[in-house]
């Protein structure tokens, strides 16, 4: 089992035939993802990689069913994509563009809540399910199908924290990179939800770090609602305040979003929280028996 | 991106938010006599001398002073340019001053506080007042939570006139100075979308006994995702308030931040290069800076990466831990012996590479001659690293 993403979600790819796009939606395939096509307007009615390319995400999900798309759209275009997206009813959305505005991110947020999309990202890795499909530039191989999901704010910590399971034999039920942008489609509780619903998914590892409140509020919603063991680890014990840490939303303003908070209210909530980012994996083998 | 409170100023002037006058002077101008004009052309009984850094604080660290004469004027300038300013801000070495803003001085009648801020948990903006003007607003968000009035935006509607009223009554404020007020919040809601602002922040504004509100301070932030549609901003940059290691490091694309230990590292992604900083310092290191080479980390990069590292003359040891994802192993490890043989080992550098390719990359080490510490994973290469800085 998994959630979201499996085999049978059709996934088209927003910047279908530009560099990234075309590599990404290569790998993608190649990991068994079910890509049928792309957008990329001015070059509807080509063939890119044996596949259709459509003038606009309409045409694309009226011709193939595509009820899935990705985004590898520069940042001045990337909001117009996602809206595009919405209104055409894809059901899952995932933004790997960085760099997209603020002020642009608003408006999306404001129609993503009055949408039936999820979204995922922008600025993320992606997510996968492993031995079935991924959507994102996330490295397959480290990958192996199993029963603990993984959400994380960034993309190679991530990938070390599924390094130390697989060391363990540890297998993955879905890894979500949600995004380390100060305004994200999907939260840490909104995809907890979703493991929650998922009964083969025994454990979770949650990667989150320093600014905003996420993760507080994702302890929160663990407390109530998640039975399975949790670990955590918070990157950024050691950032300086006032500063940004490479993602835009990873920054300490204003004395708030600490890693010393955030690890305080995780560990009130019964979370088991990693001092460690080397002790992931162990820990979750532990208590996973 | 941060600039200066008097360019700040200007800004908000155009958008119709009352700011007091006042005249800039630049390092280089003669101090005493440029402050003498200022004085003459502000022609007020008070003017304010201001220092000009990026960083809060500035009155406390004796960085703004009262001037009453011409003379009096011309001494504080001359006193406040170029002096080492520290702040809360700045850190224990402060920060030079470069700079002054002379304002007009203002008969102040109470000061309060108005700011412009993304509410994360909501993806609004957030407008936020309060009466306790003048005080550090995270203490009185702490102490007197209940002294700060908000009223998010609505990114369909915007800022309308009701909830500028509504902050404004919520304020006490009454007659001319309510209308005042009301004006001045509806301006700066503009300005801050039309900015692609991060942060405003109006700490204090102030009503004056003449039924007016002023801006007597701005803090403002631009958010540098927008950058791309802001070209004019390039002008506002002040490269002297940021450190020279960074703008290098940006020139490569590389995400360089200094700080105080003695681990240098040279990580991809944002989230591992944290991580890889915490572990330092759980193993008993202190990390020297965060550096994130990012997706594309090739020869050239790495090599900037050390140049960058290595000018640092703290760093006594520095660990490369790089997880291939898409990014191969193999030519990281060719960055990092094609590097290493032009910039030559300084200090021992300890090598973690996992994930694509990195059987290859192993090999490629130890077969390079050169004297590299290779670690096979995170913990491994956190205790190696810190080890080689104290010696051992």
């Amino acid at each position: 089992m998994s959630i979201l993403l499996t085999k049978a979600n059709k996934v088209i790819v927003q910047g279908f035939t530009g560099g990234e796009g075309s590599f990404h939606a290569e790998q993608m395939i190649a990991y068994g993802t079910t890509v049928v096509g792309g957008v990329t307007p001015g070059k509807g009615g080509t063939q890119h990689l044996g596949l259709p390319v459509f003038d606009t995400v309409r045409d694309a999900v009226r011709d193939t069913g595509a009820d899935t798309s990705i985004i590898f759209v520069p940042p001045p275009f990337a909001a117009d994509a996602i809206l595009e997206a919405v209104e055409a009813g894809i059901r899952l959305l995932v933004t790997i563009t960085e760099g997209i505005p603020v002020r642009d991110m608003i408006p999306v947020k404001e129609a993503l809540n009055a949408s039936g999309t999820v979204m995922i990202g922008p600025n993320c890795p992606g997510l996968i399910t492993p031995g079935q499909a991924k959507l994102g530039i996330l490295p397959g191989f480290i990958h192996s199908p199993g029963h603990v999901g993984v959400i994380s704010r960034s993309g190679t910590l991530t990938y070390e924290a599924v390094g130390q399971l697989g060391a363990r034999g540890i297998g993955q039920s879905t890894c979500v990179g949600i995004g380390g942008d100060p305004i994200i489609g999907s939260t840490f509780t909104d995809i907890l939800k979703h493991f929650r619903n998922d009964p083969d998914t025994k454990g979770i590892v949650m990667i989150g770090e320093i600014g905003g409140s996420a993760e507080e509020e994702a302890a929160a919603y663990i407390a109530e609602h998640i039975k399975i063991p949790v670990v955590s680890f918070i990157a950024g014990q050691t950032a300086p305040p006032g500063r940004r840490m490479g993602h835009a939303g990873a920054i300490i303003s204003g004395g708030k979003g600490t890693a010393t908070e955030k690890m305080a209210a995780l560990k009130a909530a019964g979370i088991h929280v990693a001092q460690n980012p080397a002790d992931i994996g162990a820990m979750m083998a532990e208590l996973l028996g | 991106m941060k600039i200066h409170e008097y360019q700040g100023k200007e800004i908000l002037k155009r958008f119709g938010v009352p700011v007091p006058s006042g005249v800039a002077v630049l390092e280089g101008e003669d101090v005493r006599e440029a402050a003498g004009r200022a004085w003459d052309a502000l022609q007020r009984p008070v003017v304010v001398v201001k220092a000009q850094i990026h960083a809060g604080g500035r009155g406390k660290g004796g960085g703004v002073k009262l001037a009453r004469s011409r003379a009096e004027c011309q001494e504080h300038a001359a006193q406040i340019m170029g002096m080492q300013l520290v702040t809360h801000q700045t850190g224990p070495a402060g920060q030079q001053v470069r700079r002054l803003w002379i304002e007009q001085g203002c008969a102040i009648e109470h000061e309060y506080y108005a700011g412009l801020v993304l509410d994360r948990q909501t993806s609004r903006v957030t407008f936020m007042v309060s009466t306790e003007g003048g005080m550090e607003i995270e203490k009185v968000a702490e102490h007197t939570p209940e002294k700060i009035l908000k009223e998010a935006i609505d990114p369909r509607t915007g800022f309308q006139a009701f909830q500028a009223r509504r902050l404004a009554f919520g304020l006490g404020l009454a007659g001319e100075a309510h209308k005042a007020a009301v004006k001045t919040f509806l301006a700066l809601a503009r300005a801050y979308e039309a900015t692609d602002a991060s942060l405003f922040e109006i700490n204090p504004l102030v009503s004056t006994q003449d039924g007016g509100v002023l801006a007597l301070d701005a803090k403002v932030n631009f958010d540098d995702n927008a950058l791309f549609r802001h070209k004019d901003y390039q002008e506002l940059r002040d490269l002297a308030e940021e450190d020279p290691n960074e703008i290098e490091a940006a020139k490569w694309d590389l995400n360089y931040i200094k700080l105080d230990g003695e681990v240098g590292c040279m990580v991809n992604g944002a989230g591992l290069a944290m991580g890889t900083m915490d572990i330092i310092k759980h193993v008993g290191g202190e990390p020297a800076n965060f550096l994130d080479v990012g997706g594309g980390a090739n020869a050239e990069r790495v090599e900037a990466g050390f140049h960058i590292i290595l000018s640092d003359p703290n760093v006594k040891a520095i660990l490369v831990n790089i997880f291939g994802g898409i990014v191969r192993c193999d030519s990281v490890a060719g960055g990092v012996i094609e590097a290493v043989k032009k910039v030559g080992l300084k200090v021992p550098v300890v090598v973690r590479l996992a994930g694509t390719n990195h059987e290859e990359a192993a090999e490629m080490l130890r077969s390079s001659g050169i004297d590299l510490i290779v670690a096979h994973d995170l913990q491994d290469a956190a205790v190696k690293v810190v080890n080689a800085a104290r010696g051992n």
